[in-house]
């Protein structure tokens, strides 16, 4: 999923400015399984924005909505009449949500609330780790089911670097290191030996550095008339 | 192997390719350039070093600190009659970054390249940066043979006229874990096209002749020559923080305690006699290890690493009985040379 995690109080005022009625929009997937941007931190943050604005003596007219999924157009459509009575939008749901809101109601201006972190799970209630870069080309495939462009700090494809040490990462004792979990898993499972195997440059052009990505899959597309 | 007139047979013709292929122990030195643009601190260790390394280590942005770049810097070492191993990290460039630059570093007269993932940016100066890791070493190493033996930039497109032709190098750390894949690694990055190999800074000896067994057991120093990696100890608190905090690397308790022991009786105060006690003790150390190191099986040489301490490179050197260097007849310059 997607993970997300709240801008500062001080930031979100800072992105709010002059305006003085406010619409918390919050997004009823990802960001709400992650705690950072459903319905009940929508309410938590209104609450947070009308204090903190009576305190600093411009008191803040802040509503809460939050809808199922904020990428789609057909879940935030509903929401057009009702944003016409606000000065700003402030959206909980990843930048894709944001972006959605903007691109929907131009008129309107829908600021980011989160801070979109990275595609991950919840390791355990509380922690949630990234597990997956989308470079659009997986390698799952040979390196174990343990992904080093998401998770070795240098996205090596060969093995570990020389800072891997007691199964951790040189850049922080709280990462482990992504290629001793490929070797504990290639010993496990007796294939060390396809580890040898030298894995040629990536064709980081299916990443993002082959500029914006999109899917065409004409076979879902429908019929427009004229 | 294709033999070349440029090169007379010689995989680049560089002095310390010359010095290994003619079975000699060789030693290399590291030289760390500066974090201004001044040259005269390059000429002036380029002097330390000058006829007591066979080749000396220019690094890339060492610890991801912005100094001088490698390839100038090498520029300038040779102007003083030393030979330069360019250092080259995948963190700062990628593939089309760094085949341009070994282009340019070869036309200048480079013929020994270290290649190295690089150290993570979270350690140097600047750890808000984005770094590049297009390439992992290993892929760089490849690239680099690609562009020697095949003539072929790493798209496949074939180089015409002049290319590049490196004695290639890379870094081993036998003190790394997963201790077991050390040894794949290495495997790796000979089958990729490394020539020689220079190891981290050893301070267990009996873990890197374990790690040595391993490589002769396989027959791997028949295909790529092995330096092994020292560098004297400045002080107890050195060991110490090398023991602690340098991510990689092991440092063996008797180490601490001779350095502690070399200060026994020099009152705290007297801080430069305690400072050269501790320097006297350190060269003596590595004196020692490399001694040893000699004896075990498979080691072609050793890399020593004295940043910003290249004063000590001649003591230990000639402590070792490893002066004076082989030196070889000049050659004729090769046809492509400038001027």
């Amino acid at each position: 999923m997607i993970v997300g995690e709240q801008k500062s109080l001080e930031e979100i005022m800072n992105l709010l400015g002059d305006a003085r009625k406010v619409l918390v929009v919050g997004c009823g997937t990802c960001v709400t399984v992650c705690f950072a941007g459903g319905e009940k931190e929508v309410g938590i943050l209104a609450s947070a924005l009308r204090m903190k604005s009576k305190l600093d003596g411009h008191p803040m007219e802040v509503d809460e909505a939050t809808v199922q999924r904020q990428c789609e157009w057909e879940y935030i459509d509903p929401l057009r009449e009702r944003l016409q009575d606000y000065d700003a939008v402030l959206s909980l749901a990843c930048g894709i949500g944001v972006q959605a809101m903007n691109e929907r109601f131009a008129d309107r201006v829908t600021l980011p609330g989160l801070n979109t972190t990275f595609l991950g799970l919840p390791e355990k209630q509380g922690l949630w780790e990234e597990r997956c870069q989308a470079c659009g080309d997986c390698i799952l495939g040979i390196t174990f089911g343990i992904c080093p462009i998401a998770r070795c700090s240098k996205q090596l494809l060969n093995g570990p670097c020389g800072g891997s040490q007691r199964g951790v990462c040189e850049v922080n004792p709280d990462i482990p290191c992504a290629w001793q979990l490929i070797w504990e898993r290639a010993t496990q499972l007796g294939q060390v030996e396809r580890l040898l195997e030298i894995q040629p440059p990536k064709n980081w052009s299916r990443s993002r550095d082959g500029g914006p990505r999109k899917i065409v899959r004409e076979d879902l597309q429908l019929e427009t008339g004229e | 192997m294709m033999a070349d007139e440029r090169t007379n047979g010689y995989k680049s013709g560089s002095n310390l390719e010359k010095v290994l292929r003619a079975g000699y122990f060789a030693a290399t030195g590291e030289l760390g350039p500066p974090q201004s643009a001044d040259p005269q601190e390059i000429v002036h260790k380029a002097h330390l070093l000058k006829g007591v390394v066979d080749a000396v280590n220019i690094t890339d942005n060492q610890t991801a600190i912005v100094r001088m770049s490698s390839i100038a810097s090498a520029v300038l070492v040779m102007s003083q009659g030393l030979e330069p191993t360019i250092q080259m990290t995948c963190r700062d460039r990628n593939r089309l970054a760094i085949q341009s630059d070994l282009l340019g570093a070869y036309a200048l007269g480079a013929r020994n390249l270290l290649c190295l993932t690089g150290d993570h940016q979270s350690f140097g100066n600047h750890p808000t940066a984005k770094n590049v890791h297009d390439l992992d070493s290993i892929q760089l190493i490849r690239m680099v043979r690609d562009m020697r033996d095949e003539h072929r930039f790493q798209c496949g497109d074939e180089i015409k006229g002049v290319w590049p032709r490196f004695f290639i190098g890379a870094a081993a750390n036998p003190f790394g874990d997963p201790f077991e894949f050390r040894p794949y690694r290495l495997v790796k990055k000979v089958a990729a096209g490394v020539d020689f190999i220079q190891t981290q800074l050893i301070y267990d000896i009996p873990r890197f002749r374990e790690f040595m067994k391993r490589v002769v057991d396989t027959g791997l120093h028949e295909k790529v020559y092995i330096l092994a990696g020292v560098g004297p100890l400045k002080s107890a608190g050195a060991a110490r923080y090398m023991r602690d905090k340098v991510p990689g690397m092991i440092v063996q308790e008797e180490y601490v305690t001779r350095m502690d022991g070399a200060v026994a009786g020099i009152p705290k105060e007297d801080k430069k006699g305690r400072k050269e006690a501790w320097q006297r003790e350190g060269i003596q150390i590595c004196i020692e290890q490399i001694q040893e190191i000699r004896e075990i099986e498979g080691v072609a040489g050793v890399h020593i690493m004295a940043i910003e301490w290249e004063e000590a490179v001649r003591p230990i050197m000639e402590g070792a009985g490893l002066l004076p260097r082989p030196t070889f007849p000049a050659e004729p310059a090769p046809a492509e040379a400038v001027g």
